[in-house]
């Protein structure tokens, strides 16, 4: 297995860099004050292509693989995680099960928009009552004629009710099976569905600049061909959709670690204690040190797990590979915020350095898109461990 | 249409720019090679007009190997092919052997109607390229355009010199574009990946049957014979308001001979 990515992919790299330094890095500190969601930005972000890098070409992607997605997510993170996590979604959860399950009609119908970054899909999975135990959903939707009359709760879903959301596909109970377990199937919801309300947005920690909301039904109304995939399929696409979802989440937390790390260097070098940069001291050093090893450790596992998955490899070893980067990645992500936020001493807890925002948009990275605990406990099933 | 932009690769201006030691001339190993920013307008303006007609973009570069980089931007962002002029005996050369050599370039590549470049390169900065390639084609010239049209076998371009005026020359012709004229994409891709299969011609010299002894640093007309570093930027003056502020800004502007 090669340990370095392709010349295409850093030439790639290098562009979405000066993309990011131009374009998003001046506003992100203003972005994060003012819990705004920048349309303008994902839109160029749509025009670079990286909304539909891993779509195909008749969709209007490029074709791209997954370690082109994980380099843009890098890169679009180390600057500012709302919006690499608006990309992440937007792909991972937007278009993916669309992509994966959608028929031709609904592909034509939603796809090009959503690839060229003119639209956002959001994917309604996690409830009020219901998180890592997605099977509970309660959101019930029911087969009235030719239309499925939906209703129910969405709680803390991204990319949901922007000026750009053009649907959202969410979860819900359709019945019984025959062994007496609830049937989950996947149904697509246009925004502005009578029903369908996005409830105004949550006051988050950090992802000031993403767009989350809770979302409740009430006797929304969609045509029966919203159906997305094969009736009773529900549990078992999205638990598919979310194996990607892992690796690029795992690719957001190796930006937040370069980030620390660059924050880091620049910051131990020029200020000073005791008559000499801060650098000089072991104490500062060796914590930065270990930075530098977090980002390294985190990147080969994030990039290793992508090249599984894009060089088709077995469907075991792509998810245990995506589980172990992104518990990795992301519980390294949180450390590193914490160790450059001590490194900038009081300035680290001020808003004025980058260091403090991305100390509070960390944290979701180790709880969302699956938690630590469910990443263990699905590397020890994969280790053939009987654990519940 | 055949459309050639000219594309220079120049040292990173956002890195710590150097000259060797040896012959002054610009280090090009010690720092990053990027596409001359102001000549991504004028890869932009050609392929603008590539889209809304029926054209084909080479991009056209002299430099050292490492020159190629800037012809794989400008297929990267669309152009159509590439050709690189390199050549050891090109060391050095001055504005008058590069517009010798890109004319003979311009020649080789054949049937051109329009040549676009930026309105100077982002490390020489002389602008005078564009004018002398221009009177060795003996064709037409117009300078520091900021909004360019395409008709038929013409060009209609606002020139914002001195005076802003509007300007019509006949096809072929060579047009240097100023940073107004629009804002280059960035590579996508798609584009990086189409790129690698994009035609690159490489001449050398004699490929283009240009004498070696006609450029290079020894046939240069200008020579650099001292380099001193930048004085590190000093400390600016805050004037603090105490009712005067005015009188001591003019009286700083004045002690400056700004005023
Ligand atoms: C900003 C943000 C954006 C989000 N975006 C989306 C989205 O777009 N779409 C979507 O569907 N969801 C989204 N989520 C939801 C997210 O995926 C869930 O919050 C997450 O899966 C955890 O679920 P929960 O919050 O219900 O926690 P719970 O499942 O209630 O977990 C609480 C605690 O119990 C632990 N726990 C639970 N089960 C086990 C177990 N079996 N073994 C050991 N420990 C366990 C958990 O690890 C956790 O520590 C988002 C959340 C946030 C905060």
């Amino acid at each position: 297995m090669p340990f370095e990515l392709s010349a295409e992919h850093e030439t790639f790299r290098k562009v979405v860099r000066e993309f990011a330094r131009a374009e998003i890095a001046p506003h992100a500190a203003q972005w994060d004050l003012d819990h705004h969601f920048p349309v303008g930005v994902v839109r160029a972000m749509g025009e670079l292509g990286l909304f539909g890098l891993t779509a195909p070409e008749e969709y209007g992607g490029s074709g791209g693989d997954l370690t082109s997605l994980c380099v843009a997510i890098e890169e679009i993170g180390r600057v500012d995680q709302s919006l690499g996590i608006t990309l992440e979604a937007a792909v991972g959860l937007g278009i993916n099960p669309i992509l994966n399950y959608g028929t031709d009609e609904q592909k034509q119908r939603w796809l090009p928009d959503l690839t060229a970054g003119r639209a956002l899909a959001g994917f309604g999975l996690t409830e009020p009552g219901s998180g890592s135990d997605a099977g509970a959903t309660s959101t019930r939707a029911v087969l009235d004629g030719d239309e499925w009359a939906i209703d129910g709760a969405k709680q803390f879903i991204t990319n949901s009710g922007s000026d750009l959301t053009s649907c959202v596909t969410i979860t819900a109970r359709t019945g019984t099976t025959d062994a007496g377990e609830p049937e989950i199937s996947a149904i697509i919801v246009p925004a502005g569905t009578p029903g369908f309300t996005v409830e105004p947005a949550y006051h988050k920690l950090g992802w000031h600049a993403s767009d989350t909301h809770p979302l409740t039904f009430t006797g929304a109304r969609v045509p029966a061909d919203h159906l997305l995939g094969a009736r009773g399929k529900g549990f078992a696409q999205f638990l598919a959709t979310l194996d990607d979802g892992r690796i690029a989440i795992a690719a957001l937390a190796v930006g937040c670690i370069q980030a620390m790390l660059e924050a880091s260097v620049a910051y131990a070098n020029e200020r000073t204690a005791f008559g000499v940069p801060i650098g000089r001291k072991q104490g500062v050093a060796f914590q930065i040190a270990d930075l530098h090893v977090m980002a390294e450790s985190a990147r080969l596992l994030t990039y290793r797990a992508a090249s599984l998955r894009d060089a088709g490899a077995a469907s075991a070893a792509v998810k245990q590979a995506a589980s172990v980067a992104k518990l990795q990645a992301t519980e390294f992500a949180v450390t590193s915020t914490r160790i450059a936020t001590q490194v900038h001493g009081g300035y680290g807890f001020m808003e004025e350095y980058p260091v403090a925002r991305f100390y509070r948009d960390a944290k979701i990275l180790e709880i969302g898109e699956g938690t630590s605990e469910v990443q263990r406990l699905l590397i020890a099933r994969g280790l053939g461990l009987p654990v519940e | 249409m055949k459309i050639v932009a000219l594309v220079k690769h120049v040292p990173d201006a956002a890195a710590d720019r150097t000259f060797n030691e040896a012959d002054h001339t610009t280090d090009r190993t010690n720092v990053d090679g990027i596409l001359s920013e102001l000549d991504e307008y004028a890869v932009e303006a050609a392929l603008k007009i590539a889209e809304s007609g029926d054209a084909e973009v080479v991009a056209l570069t002299m430099g050292p190997d490492a020159a190629l980089d800037a012809v794989k931007r400008a297929l990267q962002m669309g152009a159509d092919s590439g050709a690189h002029v390199a050549d050891d005996a090109l060391h050095g050369s001055d504005a008058v052997a590069t517009s010798a050599v890109l004319a003979a370039a311009i020649q080789k590549i054949g049937d051109v109607d329009l040549i676009l470049t930026g309105m100077a390169s982002t490390d020489g900065g002389m602008s005078v390229v564009p004018a002398m390639l221009a009177e060795r084609l003996g064709l037409a010239h117009v300078g520091f355009v900021g909004e360019l049209n395409v008709e038929a076998g013409s060009v209609r371009a606002r020139r914002d010199a001195d005076v802003t005026e509007t300007v019509e020359a006949a096809l072929p012709a060579i047009v240097s574009v100023t940073d107004q004229i629009n804002e280059p994409r960035y590579p996508s891709f798609k584009g990086i990946m189409a790129a690698k299969k994009k035609p690159v011609e490489t001449w050398s010299l004699a490929d283009l049957g240009v004498d070696a002894g006609t450029v290079g640093l020894a046939a240069a007309w200008t020579t650099v014979e001292t380099v001193t570093k930048r004085p590190e930027r000093t400390q600016g003056e805050i004037v603090t308001d105490e009712g005067d502020g005015g009188a001591k800004l003019v009286e700083f502007l004045a002690g400056q001979k700004f005023v």
